[in-house]
């Protein structure tokens, strides 16, 4: 006997896949993925075809055979004997070298704009807004090429800056200087230099810089120890022991005794003959690209900035006043945590779009991942496919690094609900 | 005590005082002054550093355009004046490649005699774009469409327009003016059919073409009205196939043959004439109206609850926003050509905007998908409660608040990809800031010219850009719906 309540299931008919809501999202989603492969498949069986008709291959073996171009700028050691896969490499380490400066720099400068649009001073808040208004609404390229007109077009010759009364002269206390070809800046020089770490393919690393910065990790590591141990203290007794001296001594002491060890200093320029040496010469398509990415980005983050900081109630600040709390310790302890929420997340954005923006170092001949791989290994080899298929995999891989840490970074400061 | 007190004091006063005025340095000037610039040493500081930053840049600048010459035919002519006019050893900006070549700034190489078209196109989308853009206020509807109408008819009689053409703009812009004082909504059709008529009068050639585009969907739709008695879902199959299937198969010899039979042909020219503001201006409006309904439909996958749907829609977007737009231009330039049957070439103006499209939605739908998040779960459940269907509650109730909430995300999208069609300059097209300067600079008459265009280019661009920020902030206020 059956269940009178339970009614009869009627008997499955074809028109179910449609009209039945249990079988329509099934009955959608396989021709959706019917529909997607035999595009997928489509799109294939032609390349393949395509290929053959032009009797190429799809392989990376490429990469593999010697470059046989110079590179600029060069972070590992590389010359034009080297493989293309080296250059893609020299190419990718370009474009993290004005990523990560991009992005340190136009966040310092979009913060201070930022805040500074706040200003109870009514001039200093207008230039801001201008600013801001300004490289918002023109194209990144355009500042781009201003940007590396200023330094091509204006500024001085290397052999300006000769002679006993030259036409020229360094700025920041006779330590940098502009020229129309690069920039010259002084570097890091050791007296005692305690040689390099070879890690293999011709890549070193200094000693110092790993004593370095092993110094700086275990001063960190220290520096959690004595807050944890004062933590301990101040539950225990519910005084908490002073340690900024010893956070302070943990964190400088051994990396000044280091610094003293390696006898590190400054090395300025110096012009010697036609140009500078001594220092380190930037070329101006770096500097040009870094600047135009900087002033650029950093007036979106300076609205991002501007937006978390109103995004704070008043009454957050009001009530922290109304404690006591000073206002150093008033923006540190209640307004900074609440805005960083709000800030955050558009500034992940921000930092990836520099990031890819960064490929707009074609404009100035910048040797970027696009100018190696996608650019003269793509030219010498004629291999279109492989080269763009690589190079975007790398920004696609370089954007999830940068999405992922900055999402961790993000779920560490956002508020904590229920 | 106090009433002992009351007693004892026998005056009263009786006339009231005047009214001081208050001291000199708490009103006017003298106050505002001190409360905006000078109220602490901080802000004293930074008004002194924003008095510098200002007199830096106007002591650099401000001779260089003081002394500009906007008649000249080279730039060594340009000094020659400067010098003649100044003194040996002035400087002065040298507008004069701008009065000689601001037609190629803003057409390219499109032929001189038909400058009127991109011009009446122009002016004829601003009747086109009205009912969608500007409905709301008839005082707006009117300025805009009074500006539109006169500017337009004026371009086009300075730039030589032929009679005909310059009647049939005349007539579109006076209906226009007539339905936006009586009814908006009639202008509807017209901005339907406008982006064909739009590419015929940018590109020229039969105008059976884009009339044998628009009858598909309209067999289409005559399909979907007989099949839908029977089946809604068949009846939506064979409006899909039949627009296709014709669009396909029948479409370009229907064409052909119409044209044969009886010309409907206006002077053609070729993609690679287009340059300047026009490429700049047709890749941004096509990709701003493409990526829109392409967005949503990606946020919307994104917010599915059918697994595949979702996965594919967010492969999809987070792939396109991990690459740089540039090399989503090197695939449509170098790569279109491996994915496709061997002998499909298609235009590369096309090709860009297909690219451009992708990429803006990609990052539309992000934006849209955050508006769909902002809204109140209580929406999407009073949906269901009232028995809407997934698209009747999407239609109703869903996406017209998540697009208000979204506004300004859009807008900084459109803004954005506006920005981007400069990057056509890597593909071999002529956008107005690098292809057109580096033009204008291979001239040995301007050779050396940099900031002129620069600046001339970058000033449209900030009005252009400016003005959409404006008019998001306007529609934001105009929507602005909660009582605050």
């Amino acid at each position: 006997m059956t269940d009178a309540s339970v009614p009869a299931s009627p008997p499955f008919r074809l028109s179910m896949l449609v009209n039945d809501r249990r079988y329509r999202s099934m009955t959608f989603q396989v021709v959706v993925f019917i529909l997607v492969m035999a595009g997928a498949w489509w799109l294939v069986m032609n390349t393949i075809h395509n290929l053959s008709l032009m009797g190429k291959s799809f392989n990376f073996g490429f990469l593999f055979q010697r470059a046989g171009y110079d590179i600029p700028q060069t972070p590992i050691p590389y010359t034009a004997d080297d493989t293309h896969l080296r250059a893609a490499v020299v190419g990718l380490l370009n474009t993290l070298i004005v990523a990560v400066l991009g992005c340190i720099a136009a966040t310092v400068l979009g913060v201070i704009v930022g805040v500074a649009r706040l200003s109870n001073n009514w001039l200093f808040a207008r230039l801001m807004t201008v600013f801001v208004e300004i490289f918002r609404n023109m194209p990144l390229l355009l500042w781009i090429l201003i940007v590396y007109a200023v330094f091509t077009e204006i500024m001085p010759a290397p052999n300006a800056f000769r002679g006993d009364n030259p036409t020229a002269s360094m700025i920041l206390f006779d330590h940098v200087a502009l020229t129309n070809r690069y920039t010259a800046i002084p570097t890091l020089a050791m007296t005692n230099d305690p040689g390099s770490l070879d890690l293999g393919a011709r890549i070193t690393f200094n000693w110092a810089t790993i004593a370095i910065a092993g110094a700086l990790i275990a001063g960190l590591i220290a520096r959690r120890m004595i807050r944890d141990r004062a933590q301990a203290v101040q539950d225990r007794t519910g005084i908490r022991p002073v340690t900024w001296w010893q956070t302070l001594a943990v964190m400088t002491v051994p990396t000044l005794i280091l610094i003293w060890y390696f006898g590190l200093h400054l090395e300025a320029p110096s012009l010697q003959g036609f140009n500078f040496t001594g220092g380190l010469n930037v070329s101006n398509s770096l500097v040009a690209l870094w600047l135009a990415l900087t002033l650029y980005t950093a007036a979106f983050i300076a609205e991002i900035v501007r937006a978390g900081i109103l995004a704070v109630s008043r009454g957050q600040s009001e009530a922290a006043f109304a404690l006591g709390l000073r206002p150093n310790r008033t923006m540190s302890l209640v307004i900074l945590p609440q805005a960083l929420r709000v800030i955050i997340p558009p500034l992940i954005s921000q930092y990836l779009n520099l990031t890819k923006n960064s490929s707009l170092a074609i404009a100035v001949g910048y040797m970027d991942l696009r100018g190696t791989l996608g650019g003269t290994t793509l030219n010498q080899t004629g291999r279109e496919l492989e080269a763009i298929v690589l190079m975007m995999l790398t920004y696609l891989v370089i954007s999830l690094i940068i999405s992922a840490g900055m999402n961790i970074f993000n779920a560490r400061v956002k508020l904590k609900e229920r | 005590m106090s009433d002992t007190h009351a007693q004892t004091v026998g005056f009263v006063r009786d006339t009231m005082l005047p009214s001081a005025a208050p001291p000199v340095r708490e009103s006017g000037a003298v106050r505002w002054l001190r409360e905006n610039l000078f109220s602490g040493p901080v802000n004293t500081i930074l008004t002194i550093l924003g008095i510098g930053i200002v007199w830096f840049l106007v002591a650099t600048f401000w001779d260089w355009f003081a002394h500009s010459v906007w008649n000249a035919n080279s730039l060594n002519e340009c000094r020659e004046i400067v010098a003649a006019t100044w003194g040996e050893g002035a400087r002065g900006a040298c507008f004069a490649v701008i009065r000689e070549r601001w037609n190629q700034y803003l057409f390219g190489f499109y032929p001189q005699d038909l400058y009127w078209r991109p011009t009446m196109t122009f002016g004829l989308m601003m009747v086109a774009l009205a009912p969608v853009l500007f409905s709301a206020s008839l005082t707006i509807r009117r300025v805009v469409l009074a500006i539109t109408a006169v500017v337009t008819l004026w371009a086009m009689i300075v730039l030589g327009a032929p009679a005909g053409w310059l009647g049939f703009a005349t007539l579109v812009l006076v209906v226009g003016l007539v339905a936006s004082e009586r009814n908006i909504m009639w202008l509807l059709p017209f901005s339907i059919i406008y982006p064909l008529l739009g590419v015929w009068f940018l590109w020229g050639g039969s105008l059976w073409g884009p009339i044998f585009v628009l009858v598909g969907p309209v067999l289409g739709w005559i399909a979907w009205r007989v099949l839908s008695r029977v089946s809604p879902l068949l009846a939506t199959v064979a409006a899909i196939l039949v627009t296709v299937l014709f669009w396909l198969m029948l479409a370009g010899d229907a064409a052909r043959d119409a044209e044969n039979l009886l010309s409907l042909s206006i002077q053609s020219v070729r993609s690679d004439r287009f340059g300047g503001f026009l490429l700049s201006l047709t890749i941004g409006v096509a990709g701003i109206a493409l990526s829109l309904p392409l967005g949503i439909v990606l946020a919307l996958a994104r917010q599915s609850d059918m697994f595949l749907i979702k996965s594919l829609s967010v492969i999809f977007i987070e792939f396109i926003r991990g690459v740089p737009l540039i090399t989503l231009l090197f695939v449509a330039s170098l790569l279109l050509n491996y994915f496709l049957p061997p002998g499909t070439t298609f235009d590369i103006i096309l090709r860009v905007i297909i690219m451009v499209t992708i990429f803006a939605a990609a990052y539309m739908a992000e934006v849209i998908r955050g508006g769909l998040a902002a809204l109140p779960k209580g929406q999407y459940e009073a949906a269901d409660a009232l028995g809407l269907d997934y698209w009747k509650a999407q239609r109703l109730i869903v996406l017209p608040q998540a697009l208000k909430i979204s506004i300004p995300g859009i807008v900084s999208t459109f803004i954005g990809m506006f920005k981007d069609t400069t990057l056509v300059t890597f593909v071999g097209l002529y956008d107005p800031l690098k292809s057109m300067s580096d033009a204008v600079r291979a001239n040995v008459a301007w050779k050396g010219i940099y900031w002129e265009p620069f600046i001339f280019v970058g000033a449209i661009f900030f009005l252009i850009c400016f003005g959409m920020s404006r008019y998001s902030m306007y529609l934001e206020r105009r929507l602005q719906r909660d009582h605050r």
